[in-house]
């Protein structure tokens, strides 16, 4: 089966219309989204509405720190952050913060676990910047690959039958083939903030006949979000990040 | 799921097992047959029992990995795979023959048997290398040769590759390989690095023309680690009648910074393939060893030996083209050439470490015998030559960048483009013929260039305003 699998949307619209077009013509078979499906981007009734129709539909969703802080304020976000959720949460509706306070943490999916931060304290949303954060997701699951988000950088980790560690910065369009004598950890980039100097939307596609994970890379219209975000009178910086990709 | 047996007559995914043809330390060979493959096969089934050396895993899961990826006359091709949740092996070409290893008690060979095999080598590495791939054991044994003629390289257990995870990165405190053959910067970490590839190549051709091993077969770390700072002796001084042009090339295989190298693997290969056209320098003479000052300054000039930061593969190749600039060398082409000089010298100040091979093909009659002197009695080839390198002066490349070609032949096009073909050119440089009358009888060369070549090619022509116009038309 083919599998598109989504992290960090941030209610970006063109974005993450722009990676669904790339996944149905890719024939992806089921989507993962990995959470954060909102803050920062300007289109959160859209974004969070088109999750709900594809879940509906059998797609996976896991709860992000933004999705959380929708019902839940928290004290570790940037001003900018802080506000963009105000915003946000201003413009759902019922229906739509239920769906985003119910979204589960983590799920299992065969030999698969999606997490939106690593799998050893989902709701602490500790980053994976380095190996040793990657051992530690790794050695909390029984899973063959743990999929996470969350950094909005994409990385690929294994860890060998001896509990070595590799780290890997994976290359679009390259698949990579999750041999089965080791355990990985796939951190995927962003949909919606992509912070690795690449404005274009990053996610993965994971064919689980040949374990083999692709990343990819699409181009969007980043002027229309980015104006979209400063029409909405949103931080100004979280539009001019996203045309630099950082 | 249980684990199914390997043993003659037991099949696995398809594959019949045959018979076992090796036992290796790391692995083992049996011969397999598949119904619907003609080529004769061979499964690998890497050593995993309990005790077993980690590495033949580690070095299993990145051939696992690479091989698939690989395709071309010069590796083995890959027909199957399976994965260690189940039974790991996998299934390549059964190349016939024995490997390099098998010469080594008839070392020395002659020079030009050196040279023929190097070339052969060196292409090899370089198809590998455009593939994303460095080999990293680069050894005898891991040799091979088709009954066509090409070199195949096999055994990717310690193999880079530029776009999948390196299983190898963090496996191993000490370098993994075969250590009379490891590039110094291998022991400090790098795996990125192609001219590492190279510089086995070096050992390997050093030793066949010798009879030694640069640098002997320690396989101590401290013994290892001496290549960082100490030079082999000049083959010269182990052979008094080595060639300088070889000595020159494998000398600068075996440079201790990679930087001295030659760029690619095409231009190693290049360089065997027109030993007469190879730059000498204080290298090719040389009998003694560094003196011990350099050798100091190397071994305590920390900067040196400092890993430099990781390298784009494809980048780093794309740096150093093999460019080729077909030349007219007619009167009434000044224009023209002038034109070529300076796109030439555009492009060659974008890429330091590119090669400029200048061509002129020296046309022969279909029907009459050629006479090589012309009717004054000079030489016609080497007044060629002599044309070529006057009209690359101004460029002022340094002469390790430059070779001239004078070709003879009766279609000037399927000479430029052979010669593009045999030393894997990457670039054309060509002219347009302006002339139609000549064009109309001859047909464009620059055409049929264009047309055919395998690479990339760039047709110039002169501005507008120094093109004559044909009928004196104004319109």
């Amino acid at each position: 089966m083919r599998l598109a699998i989504f992290a960090d949307i941030h209610a970006n619209r063109q974005a993450f219309s722009a990676c669904l077009d790339f996944a149905r013509v890719h024939r992806a078979e089921r989507i993962i989204c990995l959470g954060d499906i909102v803050g920062y981007g300007a289109d959160p009734e859209w974004a969070v509405d088109t999750v709900m129709d594809l879940v509906a539909d059998g797609a996976i969703a896991v709860m992000g720190n933004h999705d959380h802080a929708i019902s839940t304020p928290s004290e570790s976000m940037n001003a900018a952050a802080q506000a963009a959720i105000e915003w946000t949460r201003g413009r759902l509706s019922v229906a739509q913060r239920r769906f985003l306070a119910e979204l589960p943490l983590t799920r299992l999916d065969g030999d698969r676990l999606y997490v939106h931060s690593e799998a050893s304290h989902p709701a602490r949303w500790h980053y994976v910047s380095d190996t040793p954060d990657a051992a530690r997701s790794i050695a909390a699951t029984d899973a063959h690959v743990t999929f996470c988000g969350h950094i909005h950088r994409p990385a690929l980790y294994s860890m060998s039958s001896a509990a070595k560690m590799t780290s890997f910065i994976p290359t679009a369009d390259v698949p990579v083939q999750l041999l089965g004598g080791r355990r990985w950890l796939a951190v995927l980039g962003s949909v919606g903030q992509p912070r690795d100097g690449d404005p274009a939307a990053s996610f993965a596609m994971l064919d689980t006949t040949s374990r083999e994970i692709t990343y990819c890379r699409v181009p969007y219209d980043v002027e229309a979000a980015a104006d979209r975000i400063r029409a909405n009178g949103l931080p100004h910086w979280l539009a001019d990040r996203l045309l630099m990709g950082k | 799921m249980a684990k199914p047996a390997i043993a003659p007559g037991a099949e696995l995914d398809g594959f019949t097992i045959g018979e076992r043809v090796h036992q290796g330390g790391m692995a083992t060979l049996w011969t397999v047959t598949h119904p619907g493959i003609t080529v004769p096969l061979l499964m690998k089934v890497p050593r995993v029992a309990e005790g077993e050396d980690p590495a033949a895993i580690v070095s299993f899961e990145m051939e696992q990995m690479i091989l698939p990826r690989l395709a071309g006359a010069h590796v083995p091709g890959c027909f199957g795979t399976g994965d260690f949740d189940r039974q790991p092996y996998v299934v390549m070409e059964r190349i016939p023959g024995k490997t390099v290893y098998s010469r080594i008690d008839q070392l020395p060979i002659p020079y030009e048997e050196a040279r023929v095999i190097g070339g052969q080598i060196a292409t090899a590495l370089a198809d590998l290398h455009r593939q994303n791939v460095i080999h990293h054991d680069i050894k005898p044994s891991s040799i091979m040769f088709r009954p066509s003629g090409e070199c195949v390289l096999i055994d990717f257990g310690l193999s880079h590759h530029n776009q999948l995870p390196d299983l190898l990165q963090e496996e191993f405190r000490l370098p993994y390989g075969t250590a009379p053959y490891m590039a110094p910067e291998r022991l400090l970490g790098v795996r990125d690095d192609p001219r590492s590839d190279l510089f086995s190549l070096g050992v390997l051709l050093y030793f066949f023309t010798t009879g030694e091993r640069p640098f002997g077969e320690s396989e101590t770390l401290r013994g290892m680690r001496r290549r960082l700072w100490r030079d082999p002796y000049p083959p010269r001084r182990l052979k008094p009648d080595y060639p300088p042009w070889l000595q020159e090339i494998v000398l600068r295989c075996l440079e201790i910074e990679p930087v001295w190298r030659h760029p690619t693997a095409s231009q190693l290969a290049f360089d065997l393939a027109h030993p007469d056209q190879v730059k000498l320098t204080a290298r090719s003479e040389r009998l003694q060893r560094d003196p011990l000052s350099t050798v100091w300054r190397r071994r305590f000039n920390r900067e040196l030996r400092q890993p430099k930061p990781k390298s784009d593969l494809a980048v780093q190749l794309a740096s150093g083209p093999i460019v080729v600039v077909a030349l007219d060398t007619e009167e009434g082409s000044g224009t023209l050439n002038e034109c070529l000089r300076r796109t030439a010298a555009q492009l060659l100040s974008t890429l330091p470490s590119a090669r400029l091979a200048c061509l002129n093909v020296l046309k022969l009659g279909r029907v009459t015998i050629d006479r090589t002197l012309d009717e004054q009695g000079n030489n016609k080839h080497i007044d060629r030559m002599v044309a070529l390198r006057h009209w690359a002066q101004p460029l002022e490349l340094d002469e390790s960048r430059l070779t001239v070609h004078v070709l003879e032949a009766v279609d000037p096009a399927a000479a430029i483009l052979e010669f593009t073909r045999v030393n894997h050119v990457d670039h054309i440089v060509i002219g347009a013929r302006q002339n139609s009358m000549l064009r109309t009888l001859l047909g464009s060369v620059s055409a049929k260039v264009a047309a055919e070549a395998a690479c990339s090619v760039t047709v110039v022509r002169p501005p507008r305003s120094a093109v004559v116009p044909l009928h004196g038309d104004s319109a």
